[in-house]
């Protein structure tokens, strides 16, 4: 016979440190259907035939939040042969109470004592035998985190799934009692006889989902709601109220038969740290402090080597293993650059010839002299492709150069440069321990085959560079992955939400939306991976929906070259970048809570702040790897496909009623241009309706960085440089629009992939991309109308439309709305 | 009335009442803090708000907007 068993307790009682305990590594991560909330199925060690289930961490079975919900209707649905619960030995009173509801169910109930250890270290005493007698269900005493008791556990659950019993020892106070026989007796008679009592017990309650499903007859409704009312006025409270009143009641009494607490100092360790962690003048200072080093690490040190070790290394080149000789290279490729430079500006004409002979060039370097002793040279950046003009010295550089344009060697120098080292660019597989890097090794394949050049593409640009996309994102994720398990297995990411709940709850948001907020600033993939350790399920969509408004590393090449090329280097334009995208992040949350599908939570925000303690290892590596997993199994395939959909679309083209495969120089010829041709009118409200706009906004659905790129070729191309034709292709109000609406457009195809993985539902990632994009356009209709119109060029239908949005967005901001507090301060006796 | 908003920190409170109704009462309920419960204030949040209290035996936090709902003594 195939068993089932649920797990169930608080959160905060080890029950996922139990749950790996009880599977091993036989678990299968996916969502409960058609929410973003996480379930977890296995099956029992030495017992492949018994499947269990986690449940959501609970506090109760009440109709009013998702995770209980979901809990109990799998629990009455489903109807496990066993339930285990497991309860935290530290804190039973809290526990129990949810243990007292799991007993009604009519369904057999092991109950697992954790945390053992810690209760025994400190002295105190569990009567396990009597705690047995007054739950009326077997239980065990187990430390999950320690493997104790798991055997006897597995035992007892599997002996109770068949034939076991529990029977509720609690009973209510008469008139309740009374009440609740009397519901039995009238709606719920054609029920089993063990499952009366749960039922019975929920509709005294008036829990309106049971009563929904039940449909009971009006007048037997009638009948039992005089009944309750009577209850209700011999107790003076209403009836949800006296339930829970009497629960914790009769656990008082168990507490008092089963447990014996030793006497102890008044604080405990935890205690201590807390009152150092959340203090009111070292609290906040604190919080910047472990934030700074979660950035750092994460984002800048080991997370960025990580990155760029992927990107570059693994899907570059290659890399010097373990840094061998990379150092060296560096070094030499460096003086090797700055000496062509130097050659560049006092003869441009010896670099014009095809094949570069060391000799004679530097025969003609010594032949020649100057008319200057300096001369000058423009340098292009790599990343933004601004051009700055450097000076070059000829025979030595005086001490107070400016470094900034100055190159650092000099013409005498890069002449003895070229004579030791000759004139072909050094390479890094000379130095140290070169590893070559997946698409070297690729492409050395492919042309050892003999394959067509497009076959060759084709894989190289799309396969290998779109599974390098996705795999490039990992290293540093895991880093990250790791410092937030052991934020959140320590105890300390629930106090951040206690710190920041003041700020964040203002727009809708939750204080731990802090941390994906600041990696987005890194990398809004990570970011948007991070927001799992939200719990509310709201919250955490809302998060995940704004994060990428926040300006990604990625962006700044962009944001640099439209401050270049536009608005003459200015530095605000960055700076504005960052204000807008927060702006976003706040205006969206602030808006969408209003909207139907955001509306306030029911239940009032009280968070349990578990107690201090250091996380166990293989926790918090299990966590880390399941997340990083579960990004490259979800997210991967959609930014596979979508890098391979670019790269066709963007290397393919009819050229002379031929349809053939493109240099990357006949960009204009592609079908991605024939796309951005055919969209741009949607643009032209924004001011920048060019089919190269749309061709770079495209690609930068890729990666943001690919803009600049793409604007590269685009614009490169005729007179003038790259940064003097977008000047002459965009005015400062379309240029502006243009850098906004690619700030808070769709990120970038990783970004949709995280964002798909997290949600979990394509419903509401085509929701989160619509928004995003449809916010992106109307704020630059927005700047491009009401810009214009303050210069004096005023088109009336667009300003027109642009102040009707501009007037309904204030209108969605300051109406006031409903939180759960407010709604119901009105109704306070 | 006073109400658990009201409480100084570092005082001990019992609980004489919950009000409110449906969720927001059900789930303080729940959260342990029932008629009789000792509650004791830690703290406030460095921005001043929610509080951290002490009942049964563990650390909770609640805003101060939902504290009113609690009348202690």
């Amino acid at each position: 016979m195939e068993i089932k068993i649920a797990l169930a307790g608080n959160p905060n009682s080890g029950k996922t440190t139990l749950f790996n305990a009880l599977t091993g590594s036989r678990q299968y991560v996916g969502n409960w259907p058609g929410v973003t909330v996480e379930k977890k199925e296995g099956s029992l060690k030495k017992h492949p035939d018994v499947k269990i289930v986690d449940l959501p961490g609970i506090y109760s079975l009440s109709p009013y939040s998702l995770e209980e919900v979901i809990a109990r209707d799998y629990l009455i649905d489903e109807r496990p042969n066993v339930i285990i619960n497991i309860i935290d030995g530290t804190n039973l009173e809290r526990n129990l109470f949810l243990t007292t509801q799991l007993t009604e169910l009519g369904i057999p109930v092991v109950v697992a004592v954790n945390m053992m250890d810690v209760v025994i270290r400190e002295g105190d005493k569990i009567n396990i035998e009597a705690l047995s007698h007054a739950l009326g269900c077997k239980v065990v005493a187990i430390s999950a985190l320690k493997g104790s008791g798991i055997d006897e556990l597995i035992d007892t659950a599997i002996k109770q799934a068949s034939g076991g019993e529990t029977v509720p020892m609690h009973t209510f106070s008469g008139v309740v009692e009374h009440t609740i026989a009397h519901i039995e007796e009238a709606a719920l008679h054609n029920l089993p006889e063990e499952r009366q009592r749960w039922y019975a017990i929920k509709i005294f309650e008036r829990d309106s989902k049971v009563m929904e499903k039940l449909s009971i007859n009006k007048d037997i409704l009638a009948h039992i709601e005089k009944d309750i009312k009577n209850a209700e006025n011999q107790l003076d409270d209403d009836s949800e109220g006296i339930i829970t009143s009497e629960r914790y009641v009769y656990i008082a009494e168990v507490i008092e038969r089963c447990y014996q607490r030793k006497r102890r100092a008044k604080l405990s360790t935890s205690d201590k740290i807390d009152k150092v962690l959340t203090n009111k003048w070292l609290g906040l200072p604190i919080f910047a402090v472990i934030m700074y080093l979660v950035y750092y690490i994460a984002m800048v040190t080991i997370g960025l080597s990580a990155t760029d070790w992927a990107n570059e290394g693994l899907f570059g080149d290659g890399w010097h293993l373990f840094g061998d000789g990379s150092a060296a290279y560096e070094e030499q490729a460096e003086m090797y650059n700055n000496s062509m430079l130097a050659l560049e500006a006092f003869n441009p004409e010896l670099l014009e010839e095809e094949e570069l002979d060391a000799e004679v060039v530097v025969n003609s370097m010594r032949a020649f002299t100057p008319e200057e002793k300096t001369a000058t040279v423009d340098v292009e950046d790599e990343e933004t492709l601004e051009i700055t003009q450097m000076t070059v010295y000829y025979d030595s550089i005086p001490e107070d150069a400016d470094e900034e344009t100055t190159v650092p060697v000099s013409f005498l120098e890069a002449m003895a440069f070229i004579e030791e080292n000759g004139i072909e660019e050094p390479d890094p597989a000379d130095y140290g321990t070169w590893v070559r890097g997946v698409p070297v090794v690729v492409e050395d394949w492919l042309s050892n085959a003999n394959t067509a050049e497009w076959l060759n593409s084709l894989i190289l640009d799309g396969i290998v560079a779109g599974i390098g996309a996705v795999l490039g994102f990992v290293p540093q994720m895991l880093v990250l992955f790791l410092l937030l398990a052991f934020l959140e297995d320590c105890g300390y990411m629930a106090r951040i939400a206690f710190i920041l709940d003041r700020i964040f709850r203002k727009f809708g948001l939750s204080g731990k939306s802090f941390i994906p907020m600041l990696v987005g600033t890194g990398c809004s993939v990570p970011g948007i991976m991070a927001s799992r350790t939200i719990e509310n399920e709201r919250d955490r969509k809302m998060t995940i929906i704004t994060t990428s408004f926040i300006p990604c590393s990625a962006k700044i090449p962009f944001i640099a070259m439209v401050a270049g090329a536009i608005f003459q280097g200015s530095a605000w334009v960055a700076t504005s970048a960052y204000f807008v995208g927060m702006a976003a992040v706040v205006i969206s949350g602030i808006m969408l809570k209003k909207t139907k599908a955001f509306a306030g939570d029911p239940a009032p925000f009280l968070m349990e702040l578990p107690s201090y303690h250091w996380p166990s290892i293989s926790n918090v590596l299990r966590s880390t790897f399941e997340r990083g997993w579960s990004f490259i199994r979800k997210a991967g395939t959609i930014i596979l496909l979508s890098t391979i959909f670019v790269w066709f679309t963007s290397y393919f083209g009819v050229v002379d009623g031929t349809f053939r495969m493109l240099e990357e120089e006949e960009l204009d010829l592609s079908i991605l241009a024939a796309i951005g041709n055919a969209i741009a009118w949607i643009f032209k409200p924004l001011g920048w309706g060019t089919w190269q706009a749309s061709v770079a906004s495209f690609t930068g659905l890729v990666a943001k960085e690919n803009i600049v790129g793409t604007m590269g070729i685009l614009y490169g191309a005729g007179d003038g440089t790259v940064y003097q034709n977008i000047a002459a292709a965009f005015t400062t109000v379309s240029g502006y629009s243009f850098l906004a609406f690619n700030l808070l457009c769709a990120p970038c195809f990783a970004a949709i992939g995280a964002i798909k993985r997290e949600m979990n539902n394509i419903k509401w990632t085509w929701f989160a991309v619509g928004y995003q994009c449809g916010l992106g356009y109307v704020v630059a209709l927005m700047i491009n109308q009401i810009g214009n119109a303050f210069l004096g060029d005023v088109n009336i239908l667009g300003l027109a439309v642009a102040i009707a949005i501009l007037a309904y967005m204030l209108y969605m901001l300051f109406k006031p709305y409903r939180t759960s507090s407010e709604s119901l301060a009105g109704h306070r006796v | 009335m006073k109400t658990l908003r009201e409480v100084a920190i570092g005082e001990s409170v019992k609980v004489v009442k919950i009000h409110g109704e449906g969720a927001v009462k059900r789930r303080i309920m729940d959260m342990g803090l029932t008629k009789g419960t000792e509650i004791f204030v830690q703290k406030s949040a460095p921005l001043g708000d929610p509080l951290q209290v002490t009942v049964r035996g563990y650390e909770l936090s609640i805003r101060k907007a939902d504290a009113e709902f609690i009348e202690v003594e």
